[in-house]
């Protein structure tokens, strides 16, 4: 089950490995997603840190650590097809993934009743 | 504070457009997507609603000589029926804003002039109005005005209306009506399309609205929001104040002194032509980057040591030519094209070079 940020990322936790998007909501408020500037692989991240842009054709939007931890692999192929974080962005466009050294912070996260529930859904 | 509605308003809402707040006014910034309404433009005809944008009506026997004096473009010169681009300057040589001037007579003009700066031109041009014989009237409350633009835009527009289009030559104008309805008709805009400014008094204005969308259904006309009217200028490399324009800088700066006439009296006429002489402290240029990534507003432009050496004022991935371009100020020693110089997009340096403007040359008649 995913979990959700205020800021509007999406975090799905696979052992370890927190996977960070953005979610619909947001990208339906950016517009088509035309670049997208990833974080480093092996970056250090803390919780709630700008880590990486999300660009439509309008503006650009930063996207924050969910999570404290260590970036361990970033979605490459939106590198040549960014459009994949507005066809799909809780599934093929996810971003990247962070190694947590603070599973806890997991807790903190909304459930997506709770993020719906800002986003007005 | 609320925001101010266009006539045009419901319509948005029914059309399923995105509104957002833009200079005091709720606007449509796009309808479909900015990239299909961008490309509806360039390859057909996309209809914006402009209404937030200012009417000031100068009247009386000074009218011309006024306007003459409140500008740095000629507007003695004009026929009538004829219009100026030009930028009302400060004392300073700054731009208090960049205006349209349509002259009906020398007694006559229209001022069209930005949303954002409607009052604040109004309160300029009657302080500076002592010593004229004229009437000044800010009637931007009463108007509708709808651009339509694109290379079919003629050929939708000749549908419906009972002004010969044929007759109206680029910055020109007609008054007569279209579909029966009393309008202002002029070829202008601000795409580098072909295409035409329609103003209106309100209360016709749905109608219009309609029907236009109704005749260009077969020709492929789309509603186009405020997103697309940025990038189509952009590409155009037409100015927008705010960005490449403000109280700061210049028209000299900015690339306009083909607007500048030197043979006659106007405000900051001394200050531009010491600027002139002493040398451009910016100067506009049009900017590609080389590597991965998007120039914003307000973007840091450096050299290859990393000093400081100007702005970026509007900066895009543009929908028409899929490159990363920017229109940027810089200081003197890289003006030249084929420049390189880099561009800090928040920590990233990236290569850039000076490319030649427009970006993008439409169907626009001159």
């Amino acid at each position: 089950m995913a979990k959700y940020t205020k800021t509007h990322e999406w975090v799905t936790v696979e052992g370890e490995l927190a996977i960070v998007g953005i979610t619909k909501y947001a990208v339906s408020q950016l517009g088509e997603v035309v670049f997208v500037e990833l974080p480093e692989e092996g970056q250090e991240v803390e919780k709630g840190e700008s880590i990486c842009n999300v660009e439509s054709t309008k503006s650009a939007s930063e996207v924050f650590a969910p999570v404290s931890g260590i970036v361990r692999s970033v979605n490459e192929e939106l590198e040549d097809s960014p459009e994949l974080v507005s066809e799909d962005p809780e599934n093929k466009g996810w971003l990247f993934k962070i190694e947590m050294n603070r599973q806890e912070e997991v807790e903190d996260l909304l459930e997506e009743k709770a993020y719906n529930e800002i986003t007005g859904d | 504070m609320n925001l101010k509605r266009t006539p045009l308003y419901q319509e948005h809402i029914d059309l399923g457009a995105r509104m957002v707040e833009f200079a005091g006014w709720t606007m449509p910034i796009q309808y479909s997507t900015l990239k299909e309404e961008h490309l509806s433009v360039r390859n057909n005809a996309g209809m914006f609603d402009v209404s937030h944008m200012g009417e000031i009506f100068i009247e009386g026997k000074d009218a011309e000589k006024f306007v003459d004096y409140l500008v740095t473009n000629d507007v003695t010169g004009l026929v009538p029926y004829q219009i100026c681009y030009t930028p009302m300057c400060n004392y300073e040589g700054g731009v208090v804003d960049d205006i349209l001037v349509y002259k009906f007579y020398h007694n006559k003009i229209l001022l069209v002039v930005n949303a954002s700066n409607t009052e604040k031109d109004y309160e300029w041009i009657l302080k500076n109005s002592g010593g004229f014989n004229v009437e000044i009237r800010n009637e931007s409350d009463s108007y509708t005005q709808i651009a339509l633009q694109g290379p079919k835009a003629q050929e939708i527009l000749n549908e419906i209306s009972g002004v010969d289009l044929h007759n109206i030559k680029y910055y020109h104008f007609e008054k007569g009506p279209v579909d029966g309805i009393e309008c202002i008709v002029s070829r202008t805009g601000y795409t580098g399309e072909d295409g035409f400014e329609l103003y209106l008094k309100n209360g016709s204005s749905v109608y219009l609205w309609r029907k236009l969308l109704e005749v260009g259904k077969f020709m492929g006309i789309k509603p186009a929001g405020l997103g697309c009217r940025d990038t189509l200028r952009f590409e155009a490399a037409l100015c927008l104040y705010g960005n490449e324009l403000s109280d700061n800088i210049s028209p000299l700066e900015a690339g306009l002194k083909w607007t500048m006439k030197s043979d006659k009296n106007f405000i900051g006429k001394s200050s531009l032509l010491k600027q002139n002489e002493e040398g451009l402290p910016y100067r506009l240029r049009g900017i590609e980057l080389l590597e991965k990534g998007i120039a914003r507003h307000g973007s840091e432009v450096l050299d290859e040591n990393g000093e400081n050496i100007g702005w970026i004022s509007t900066g895009y991935l543009s929908p028409t030519l899929q490159k990363s371009i920017a229109l940027g100020f810089l200081k003197p020693g890289y003006r030249k094209i084929g420049t390189e110089i880099v561009v800090a997009v928040r920590n990233k340096k990236i290569k850039a070079k000076i490319i030649k403007t427009p970006f993008y040359k439409g169907s626009v008649k001159r």
